[in-house]
């Protein structure tokens, strides 16, 4: 597998930064090289974040921000498109948060030439943690799309970071969410 | 010997650090939080808490006390740690003294950061380099792996009874102190612990059957005496560094030595930084060398004692040395502290390339792959117009333009 480069826009609360850190994890988890680390700062709540993983094959060595993310994935669609589409690869993946069909969003973002994928992740994270945190559902929508890590790596990943009945709601968010994004 | 079995773990560098202090079997442990250095303190605790790790955990007020108390602690033969990171490190500035002139070695962890003012929480190291004349023993790491190695090396460096000074492992904030990697740490802490056993009575310690007394008053007939035994401790750790971590590549399959070099041998041209960003070189380096450009990387490992002849070996067939400093010497004409040892270490040297010194990633001022190719390409332009500056270059930033 070549390097993927994922960039993570969210705003503070939602947990754009675990989110990182569970992909490199499971990635790490499955004897593959991975990193993750957020765009430090504005650690606030509400205010934009945003957070990076890479995943390889191979070491990486490289600790630049990514520029040129080959997938983008938005937590909260409220953003500027302006701040989350900079950079994203032609042939590129957007994963948004939204009830918007792939469609719309394409034309909201106007970029034909990459993919776009789109889940409720809002409605998954009210229904299975009972707020709006949901960076477990959007990882378990990207595993799905681009399965650069098993389901079953981002769920021990999970087990990780979280544990009882915290840990179990997560993994049904990924769950829900690796069973109804669309693109 | 305990056969070493590792398990491959996704931690950052804090986490890294945390789990060596635990395979180390430290006994005290004092610090005060301090972004981005907290998380090293917050997983020790965690260690203690679950009985991983039998060490008491002092709380303290300030990085003065911090330091202050791991100084008591390794009077009396304890084997102690504290972390810290910028305004925390300036803090501990008068008990750095303290601690390298009362020869007790203990170890202390960096998760390096600019300094104040303006606040800044990102990194540079403006506080590492500031501690340059204190008599500690400086290792700077690159990733998260080396810096669990190096922190067990650290032990064995400090407590070398031909040694006994202090030792500091640096390793860039946030950059590298919160990004996550792929670590090998011990499944077992049985091996770590055989490779740096404890051994007190290999010093002078205070113990009320023997008493001394330690740090008192030294007249002027004495006190030079006694610092220059310091220089002649320094000099020793330069091949105590060398010899452990060859030890340690022995027992473990991993060293690193006091430089790295990366496709240097046929270079004409090299650029030498510290810590993380080392990383985004050797990737910059890949790219110039891919369109043809003779380009190689050198990584200063161990800054304090200065290895000088690694360094003097390593680049006297280069035409041009671009030293990449992430800290500023303010007034200096080469203001960046790198910069200036490797121009002393060169003056005497009849091959020798020119040196142009770069300050980079100032309050982590973003430093891309991009970055090292254009300062390759201005060097390289300055060298063939026979006008290399013979002052500091401030890469990006504003209102300041080169070439």
């Amino acid at each position: 597998m070549p390097r993927t480069e994922i960039r993570w826009h969210g705003r503070g609360g939602q947990g754009a930064v675990t989110a990182a850190i569970i992909v490199a994890q499971a990635a790490i988890f499955e004897g593959k090289y991975a990193q993750a680390y957020p765009e430090f700062g504005a650690e606030r709540r509400g205010a934009p974040v945003c957070a990076y993983s890479r995943v390889s094959d191979e070491p990486i060595y490289t600790r630049a921000p990514i520029t040129k993310p080959d997938v983008v994935v938005v937590l909260d669609p409220t953003l500027s498109k302006d701040i989350y589409m900079k950079g994203l690869k032609s042939g590129g993946l957007l994963l948004i948060n939204t009830k918007k069909s792939v469609d719309e969003v394409k034309k909201m973002v106007g970029r034909d030439d990459i993919k776009v994928a789109t889940v409720d992740a809002t409605s998954i994270a009210l229904q299975t943690l009972g707020a709006p945190i949901v960076n477990t559902a959007m990882v378990g929508a990207l595993v799905k799309v681009l399965p650069i890590v098993k389901l079953e790596s981002v769920e021990k990943a999970i087990s990780e970071n979280f544990s009882g009945r915290i840990a179990e709601a997560n993994i049904q968010a990924v769950r829900k969410a690796y069973e109804s994004v669309v693109w | 010997m305990t056969e070493v079995k590792w398990k491959r773990l996704p931690l950052n560098s804090n986490y890294a650090v945390a789990y060596a202090v635990k395979d180390c079997d430290v006994d005290v442990v004092a610090a005060y939080p301090i972004t981005p250095q907290t998380t090293v303190v917050e997983k020790i605790s965690e260690f203690i808490a679950n009985g991983e790790l039998d060490a008491e955990m002092i709380h303290v007020e300030s990085e003065h006390s911090a330091l202050s108390a791991v100084v008591g602690a390794a009077a009396v033969g304890a084997r102690v740690f504290t972390a810290t990171a910028s305004q925390g490190l300036e803090l501990m500035h008068e008990i750095l003294h303290i601690a390298s002139g009362l020869r007790l070695p203990v170890v202390m962890t960096i998760a390096a950061r600019a300094l104040s003012a303006p606040i800044s929480i990102w990194c540079d190291y403006g506080d590492v380099m500031n501690t340059r004349d204190t008599s500690w023993i400086t290792l700077i790491a690159s990733s998260a792996q080396e810096v669990y190695d190096t922190v067990i090396q650290a032990f064995k460096i400090a407590e070398d009874p031909r040694v006994l000074l202090p030792v500091m492992v640096a390793y860039d904030g946030y950059l590298m102190s919160h990004t996550y990697e792929p670590v090998y740490v011990a499944e077992d802490p049985t091996p770590i612990r055989e490779f740096v056993p404890k051994n007190p009575k290999s010093r002078i310690v205070l113990d009320p059957e023997k008493p001394v007394t330690m740090g008192p008053i030294a007249r002027p007939e004495w006190y030079y005496e006694i610092k220059y035994q310091q220089v002649e401790a320094m000099k020793r750790a330069y091949d105590v560094v060398k010899e452990v971590d060859a030890e340690f590549g022995k027992r473990f399959g991993r060293s690193y030595g006091v430089i790295e070099t990366y496709k240097l041998e046929d270079a004409d041209v090299a650029v030498l930084t510290y810590g993380g960003i080392f990383g985004t070189l050797r990737e910059a380096i890949d790219a110039m060398r891919s369109s043809g450009l003779k380009v190689g990387g050198i990584r200063l490992r161990l800054f304090r004692p200065f290895p000088y002849r690694e360094i003097v070996d390593a680049v006297k067939h280069l035409k041009l040395l671009i030293v990449a400093d992430r800290a500023i010497s303010y007034g200096a004409r080469i203001a960046g502290p790198v910069a200036m040892e490797i121009m002393s270490v060169l003056y005497r040297e009849s091959e020798k390339p020119e040196v142009m010194s770069v300050a980079v990633g100032i309050g982590q001022r973003t430093v891309t792959e991009q970055d090292f190719v254009e300062l390759v390409k201005l060097g390289l332009k300055f060298l063939e117009e026979k006008r290399v500056p013979n002052e500091t270059i401030y890469w990006g930033v504003r209102g300041v333009t080169y070439g």
